[in-house]
């Protein structure tokens, strides 16, 4: 439902309506790389509009919370709040993000995203 | 309700497991959504983030009123580079007051490219500088615009007060093969300076 007159990019609703007038998500570990992926089960109903419309993008296959935020055309900040409620009602699952333990852990990262890099040319 | 996913979302390979975010700043128009545009194998997304402005996320009421929010638009690709692993890039806009977008940007990201204008060197200072600050390391490339001046790359280093061991080459943002070389000068950098960091 798109109505006349809404220019692009603009929001049907406000972002604290979307999120329940919450700005923080319950849970800080989500990042804007953190791939997500539907969970099989939980049923939509009852989700909000915002959820729904959430949970139909994932369903398909693993997205970043960016790539979420993007195509549903929603501030990051808001995607959080709806991802973070989503996992924790169970719809949504994440693998794990990236590893960043510090920097002796990141070599063997670097040299495949190096490697994966030259493949390309 | 327009409920349906793009028809264009391309999701992941079923088998990418880790995801890690390279970061590309610079100034305004210097190229960098140009850049990520080069390389994405998706076409180029734009999140928005509203931003309040640096010193008024402190919770104090008697601040609230002077509160003024910014929209900074976040551009970013994605490169699968291989079975399990993708890389995101993100063209982020450089400047210092959009400190909780930084620290968002900049948590668990391996490095960043500062993509520089040889006509407005002095507009990458900002940039170079919330880098270090936040210890993200980083390599400059200097977006070859045909009408730039001509400046040797020893001359732009001098310039910019780079360190010796930070990479600085020209890249053309337009071409996928040149953007693909300035990441790998950059990762190869960040390699290196991790094998350093290990054997200290």
């Amino acid at each position: 439902m798109t109505p006349p007159g809404r220019r692009p990019g603009e929001r049907l609703v406000r972002s604290y309506v979307v999120t329940g007038g919450r700005s923080h998500p319950s849970r800080n570990t989500l990042d804007l790389v953190t791939l997500l992926i539907a969970a099989l089960g939980p049923p939509l109903t009852g989700l909000s509009p915002e959820k729904r419309r959430l949970m139909e993008l994932c369903r398909p296959g693993a997205l970043s919370l960016a790539e979420v935020a993007g195509h549903l055309e929603l501030p990051v900040s808001v995607t959080k709040v709806l991802v973070a409620d989503l996992m924790d009602s169970g719809h949504l699952v994440t693998r794990t993000p990236i590893p960043s333990a510090g920097p002796p852990s990141d070599t063997r990262i670097l040299q495949e995203v190096l490697d994966g890099l030259r493949s390309r040319l | 309700m327009d409920s349906a996913p793009d028809s264009d979302t391309v999701y992941l390979p079923e088998g990418v497991q880790t995801a890690v975010k390279l970061l590309v700043v610079g100034h305004f128009a210097v190229g960098k959504t140009t850049f990520v545009g080069a390389l994405s194998e998706i076409r180029p997304l734009r999140t928005e983030e509203v931003m309040t402005q640096a010193g008024a996320l402190v919770d104090d009421l008697a601040g609230t009123r002077d509160k003024t929010t910014t929209t900074v638009a976040l551009d970013f690709g994605r490169v699968t580079l291989n079975d399990t692993l993708v890389l995101y890039l993100f063209g982020a806009p450089g400047q210092r007051r959009f400190t909780g977008l930084w620290q968002d940007l900049t948590r668990g990201a391996l490095g960043a490219l500062v993509l520089a204008d040889t006509r407005r060197l002095d507009q990458s200072f900002e940039v170079m500088g919330v880098l270090e600050e936040l210890g993200l390391p980083y390599a400059v490339a200097l977006n070859d615009f045909d009408d730039g001046p001509g400046h040797g790359l020893d001359e732009v280093r001098e310039a910019l007060d780079l360190l010796p061991a930070t990479p600085l080459l020209r890249c053309d943002a337009r071409d996928r093969v040149s953007a693909t070389e300035t990441l790998i000068a950059l990762v190869a950098h960040l390699l290196a300076r991790t094998g350093e960091l290990e054997h200290a």
